[in-house]
């Protein structure tokens, strides 16, 4: 009976659109399971056994990328509930946490962020201290530090949404660095070498760095809705696709590392 | 009866009195070794004393500690140790026990660990070089298909990552303070975490340099590292013998001036960025005596024995010669002088050895500047308030 009904449902046509071939059960489709899907065909067919050892990449870098991932699904959940304006955005989270029985999407997202930190830093270590970035990797050492950098800078904006004491002033206290840029912020030394003839200065407090990162002199509306743009759109569009470059260069600079 | 009854009470009057010393004299100890690591764990003290030599010796012996016989008890006993000390003292509890705290102790076990993990195996490999045994990755053709044994590794660390998180979510709730006032600061004001290694830089520097020329440069210099690592060993295995400078170099920039100031930052450094022992508790009306000097006040006043000079430049002229001679005169001498830099000028060029050159006397600057502040209490090299330029 069993073996009527499921013949029945492997030979439909439903069936058949979804799977191109058996179940990866022997050489072949266990080939064809990884060539027929788009997913699995990041992976190369055939990989190192040394190289796939959880000793020799620590999974670091997959738990990365996975971690991304789950930030953006809570991320997405997240942006349902929660309004970038100063009036909402902090009776928001508090609604979010007292609304919501069982909830945990914040907890998920904020935890979540913190370990991707930590893994990607991890991550960075391994591929150091296995040579990894040397030839033919060069480039996509690069590309992991742009991606090491982005990632910074999505935790980074992410920590102000919540509006609250914890979020406001530690913005506060890293955006004070960029007032301090040499030459483009008021307090950097060599500001006043950018001056129009007569001595009107450039940089001034509604013109420097620090301006262009929280739309304003101070942590305030429009900062709360520039870090959350970045947050949810412009750093993670980036991020996604210098993933794609790096995963892309995995395979065309020879897989994962191993003895040349 | 009576006798037997005088033995009790005596067996139990002793041991009431073993007690109580034992727990006075346990007491005391405690409170005494508590004071000892409150007083010695501030930076001048501990990063000398204690986090450089742990991280030098733990590069120098790397064969022997991380052998599963010293390295399995040792984590077992920095573990006792270190979540022990929340049953012992309230202030440390407090410190380890903030949520957002805990990351930090993630990220410490996460660095031990996977150092531990790399360094073994290079342990193995560079046997296995000495001997002309083959390495721990050899096996170039060996290969396995990817289904199932990459994909369902993928797959046990995922599930395994998912239920962390959601543990580690139950449990914890995410931090929400008061509602953000921008006209009352707390003391004190963090950065995210992942920055205190800057903010602790700030004691140090100026902002232009703690938060962006600094940062800036371990951007510059992660980014040019397969270009100035001209070394063509080591590539795709765990050593330490055939690359010694690059481990040396990158692993003191991200477990001392990375990581351990992150941990001084987070754990160690409350109002006013006052520096707290991990027994201390947190006192807001402590007020440290700042006595820092500028360099050209040692040089004028306190050597020479002069008035400052009137003039801006002849006033700086210390400061802005030892930032020529260590910036611009150092990279040379040291292709000069120091055999091992002899060596990679000869090999690297003179392009790819002035950028790493470059940046390694950049990166030393900072703990020579550490240094010097704990020493003479130099507050800056260089310092011309007047544009903003403290160095």
């Amino acid at each position: 009976m069993f073996q009527v009904i499921s013949t029945y449902i492997r030979e439909s046509q439903l069936w058949n659109s979804f799977f191109r071939h058996g179940p990866p059960r022997d050489r072949r489709t266990r080939v064809m399971v990884v060539m027929s899907n788009l997913f699995l065909h990041l992976h190369p067919v055939a990989v190192r056994r040394s190289g796939i050892r959880l000793s020799f990449t620590w999974c670091m870098g997959g738990l990365t990328f996975f971690l991304f991932i789950a930030e953006t699904i809570s991320g997405v959940l997240l942006m349902f509930y929660y309004r970038p304006v100063v009036e909402y955005a902090y009776s928001d989270i508090v609604q979010m946490r007292s609304a919501l029985t069982l909830g945990i999407m914040r907890e998920i997202h904020r935890w979540g962020a913190h370990a991707m930190i930590i893994s990607i830093w991890l991550h960075m270590m391994r591929v150091f201290l296995t040579g990894s970035y040397k030839p033919p990797r060069e480039f996509n050492w690069v590309v992991g530090v742009l991606l090491l950098v982005l990632t910074l800078l999505m935790s980074f904006t992410g920590y102000l949404l919540p509006w609250d004491q914890l979020a406001i002033w530690a913005i506060t206290v890293g955006s004070k660095m960029a007032e301090a840029t040499p030459f483009m912020g008021m307090n950097g030394p060599g500001r006043e070498l950018l001056q129009l003839p007569g001595g009107i200065p450039l940089v001034t407090a509604n013109s420097d760095a620090k301006f262009l990162l929280l739309a304003g002199a101070s942590v305030g509306a429009p900062a709360l809705l520039r870090f959350y743009v970045l947050h949810c759109i412009a750093i993670p569009l980036a991020v996604s696709v210098l993933i794609a470059v790096h995963f892309w260069r995995i395979r065309k600079d020879g897989g994962i590392s191993g003895p040349m | 009866m009576v006798d037997q009854t005088g033995i009790m009470t005596m067996a139990e009057t002793g041991s009431w009195v073993w007690t109580t010393l034992a727990t006075a004299a346990g007491g005391t100890m405690l409170d005494g070794f508590k004071q000892f690591v409150n007083e010695w764990s501030v930076p001048q003290i501990s990063l000398p004393l204690f986090f450089m030599p742990i991280f030098v010796l733990s590069i120098v012996l790397y064969r022997k500690w991380t052998k599963p016989i010293w390295f399995w008890p040792g984590l077992i006993v920095f573990t006792i140790v270190y979540f022990g000390f929340i049953f012992l003292d309230p202030s440390y509890a407090a410190i380890l026990k903030k949520p957002d705290n805990v990351p930090i102790s993630m990220m410490i076990y996460g660095t031990v660990f996977c150092l531990w993990m790399a360094l073994r195996q290079a342990a193995k490999n560079d046997h296995s070089l000495e001997t002309g045994q083959p390495l721990v990755e050899e096996g170039r053709e060996d290969k396995v298909l990817c289904w199932p044994d990459l994909v369902y590794e993928e797959l046990i660390a995922m599930v395994l990552c998912t239920a962390l998180l959601i543990v580690w979510s139950v449990f914890l709730k995410a931090p929400l303070e008061a509602p953000a006032n921008p006209a009352g600061p707390p003391n004190p004001s963090k950065a995210p975490w992942y920055f205190l290694g800057l903010q602790e830089l700030l004691v140090y520097f100026d902002p232009w340099m703690a938060g962006v020329v600094l940062p800036g440069l371990i951007i510059v210099g992660l980014g040019a590292l397969p270009f100035i690592d001209v070394n063509p060993k080591g590539n795709g295995y765990y050593t330490y013998k055939e690359r010694k400078f690059a481990i040396w170099t990158f692993m003191f920039g991200f477990v001392i001036l990375w990581v351990v100031l992150i941990v001084f930052g987070t754990f160690l450094r409350g109002p006013n960025w006052n520096f707290f022992g991990p027994f201390q508790p947190w006192d807001p009306h402590r007020v440290d005596k700042l006595t820092n000097i500028n360099l050209s006040e040692i040089v004028y006043v306190q050597t020479l024995h002069r008035p400052m000079p009137e003039s801006r430049l002849v006033r700086e002229a210390p400061g802005l010669l030892f930032a020529a001679f260590w910036l611009f005169a150092l990279p040379p001498l040291l292709a000069q002088i120091w055999p091992l830099f002899k060596r990679l000028r000869y090999q690297m060029g003179f392009a790819r050895y002035y950028l790493m050159s470059f940046l390694f006397v950049v990166m030393m600057l900072v703990p020579v500047k550490m240094a010097a502040r704990w020493l003479f209490n130099l507050k800056y090299i260089i310092a011309i308030p007047e544009i903003n330029f403290n160095l």
